[in-house]
């Protein structure tokens, strides 16, 4: 068993190097593998002599400037929102959770619509709307955890509910700002906004989410064993020995701050958060050890191919993803829950 | 081990389900809960293994307040098998098992030759060695409630407590599970429902009526047709059985218990 997830972990390894590699190749110029790959590897200190130097200048650009940062980017998102996901769906108890059940989009929204239409934080500059989407979903999530506690306890149905009522809250202060603005371009960009786009990717705010990403990654994988005794339920948990007021509020501040990350540079990008984690539990069951690390290359994988959809479906105009993770995934989800043998989490 | 709760209250929207509870576990002994239904026995259960906290009163394990230790420290001593495991999603047995390890490990720590004996083992005892690689949801009840007490002999824990663990099971099952947890030789706390079962097994029993004990001894001196009446309402012909040694309690139906009272009077 573990030989044979090592195996499949290592191909699906592959496969998102081999998607990232294609995905960088795809475009209005397109460029062959052999210079994604020279021109990476000249980027990289200790190699950078060994490459000979047989591309244009305009070939590096579109490679390392361009597009490389972009295909990461998906990565990340990809597999950050996956992992969050699972975390969040172990957290609840819930399979029908996704990563933001906690109001953390709307939170993010309510940030966005505030720099596109009131021009709010604009001595950040291009940071501004990361910054204050971020602001937006932490506000949320802090609210929507301040509202879940009922004696020092937090109460996950509460939880659940506080989420749905501080998103409805934060998506009509959203379309309040909308409705108000006179602009139509601030309406679209708000749209775009909304429905996420991986066009803002540079190597200069890549670094923020993907370091955040491997931190929560590497603790929620450290976790596997809690996150399985949440899945059993309370009593398993406190038996088994977790201290789960404790946990709880762990798992909520990690998906919280990964999520917020993630949508602050990329918008909110449904159905992969919430798809990808039954698509692993379909592949390698329930377990949290394996649903992990899975789901991250997964959801990478699954982000890249969308992206690179979304840049060719209609060039020389950009397709935002959310439209493309919809399509694929709604379709692939109606499926999986018309199989018999599939457990969504309803017990028997 | 011993394990002891001192005067544990516990109420639910004002409605008291336990009103100064105290009940003693001495090592290797196998103790019974008995009472009709919402007498507060899981209760009691959940208020010994800190699912629940007492509003006034003590739980002690081995002389020490268990709501002063980490939940870790406690689940290496104390494993429960509680009444109802819903397990919404599914795993393998095997990996079910072995989550009975998880007080013993560390964060960083893998799951070694030594917790995969430990798996085996409390997986050949409790008979489902053969359904290791099956998924939990795809077993009988039986087997689900093997599975559960196999995961809490992984955990290695010193105290068991079992709320109603021959519930749902066969015959068979019922007694096989019992023969079992007795020849674990651990010091054992459960609430039982089957009353032949408590006078079969148990060394000592604790009979508790709208949250309150009113009884408590050895399974001859508790069992008495006339607690049977004032707590559990029924009439019962109570011998010693000849080949148990222990009480065995034959419940008469309405029409034969006019008889009976005839004859004892």
């Amino acid at each position: 068993m573990n030989k044979k997830f090592m195996l499949f972990s290592l191909t699906l390894f592959l496969a998102l190097i081999a998607s990232m590699t294609v995905a960088i190749m795809i475009g209005s110029v397109s460029v062959t593998p052999l210079h994604v790959w020279k021109v990476i590897l000249s980027k990289i200190p200790f190699f950078t002599s060994s490459v000979e130097a047989d591309w244009s200048r305009s070939q590096e650009i579109i490679i390392w400037q361009i597009r490389a940062p972009r295909v990461i980017l998906a990565a990340v998102v990809g597999a950050g929102l996956a992992v969050a996901g699972a975390a969040v769906q172990a957290l609840v108890r819930n399979s029908i959770a996704d990563p933001y059940i906690l109001g953390i989009s709307s939170g993010a929204t309510v940030g966005a619509t505030a720099v596109i239409i009131l021009g709010a934080f604009s001595f950040l500059g291009i940071y501004a709307l990361s910054v204050s989407a971020f602001l937006g979903s932490f506000m949320a999530i802090v609210l929507v955890f301040l509202l879940s506690r009922v004696g020092g306890r937090i109460s996950i149905f509460r939880l659940l509910l506080a989420g749905m009522a501080v998103s409805f809250i934060l998506s009509a202060t959203s379309n309040f700002m909308l409705m108000m603005s006179k602009e139509e371009g601030g309406m679209k960009a708000v749209m775009y906004w909304m429905l996420g786009s991986l066009a803002g990717a540079k190597w200069s705010n890549l670094f923020i989410p993907v370091i955040v990403f491997f931190i929560v990654f590497g603790l929620l994988w450290l976790y596997y064993r809690n996150l399985n005794l949440l899945l059993l339920g309370e009593e398993a948990a406190v038996t088994l020995g977790v201290n789960l007021q404790q946990f709880r509020i762990q798992l909520i501040v990690l998906v919280s701050l990964l999520t917020g990350v993630l949508v602050a540079v990329s918008g909110s990008i449904g159905f992969v958060g919430l798809i990808i984690p039954h698509i692993v539990r379909l592949l390698v069951g329930s377990n949290y050890k394996h649903v992990i690390p899975i789901s991250a290359l997964l959801g990478g994988i699954f982000l890249v191919w969308a992206d690179a959809l979304a840049r060719v479906l209609i060039a020389p105009e950009e397709m935002p993803i959310g439209i493309i993770t919809a399509f694929c995934g709604g379709p692939f989800f109606i499926w999986l829950l018309r199989r018999n043998n599939y457990s969504f989490g309803e017990g028997d | 081990m011993t394990l002891e709760a001192k005067e544990v209250s516990f109420s639910i929207h004002d409605q008291c389900i336990l009103e100064k509870v105290s009940i003693q576990i001495k090592a290797k002994q196998f103790v019974g809960l008995i009472g009709p239904n919402g007498s507060g026995k899981s209760t009691l259960l959940k208020n010994m293994y800190r699912l629940l906290k007492p509003e006034s009163g003590t739980v002690l394990l081995n002389e020490q307040d268990i709501f002063k230790q980490s939940s870790k420290v406690i689940a290496k001593k104390l494993a429960v098998v509680s009444q109802e495991t819903p397990v919404l999603f599914d795993f393998l047995v095997k990996d079910l098992v072995s989550m009975g390890r998880t007080p013993h490990k560390k964060l960083f720590e893998l799951d070694n030759k030594e917790d995969f004996n430990i798996v085996k083992e409390a997986l050949s005892q409790t008979g489902i060695a053969h359904l290791e690689t099956r998924s939990f949801s795809s077993l009988s009840g039986g087997e689900k409630k093997r599975v559960m007490v196999a995961r809490a002999l992984a955990q290695q824990a010193q105290i068991l407590i079992l709320d109603e663990p021959t519930n749902h099971l066969d015959i068979q099952h019922q007694l096989q599970l019992m023969d079992l947890i007795q020849t674990l030789h651990l010091t054992v706390v459960a609430a039982l429902h089957d009353l032949n079962m408590a006078a079969m097994y148990c060394d000592y029993i604790y009979v508790l009526q709208q949250g309150r004990i009113v009884q408590y001894g050895t399974p001859e001196e508790v069992l008495t047709p006339k607690l049977l009446r004032d707590v559990f309402g029924v009439c019962a012909d109570i011998q010693t059985h000849p080949l148990t040694g222990k009480p065995y309690l034959t419940y008469l139906s309405a029409s034969h218990s006019n008889n009976f009272r005839t004859i004892s009077t």
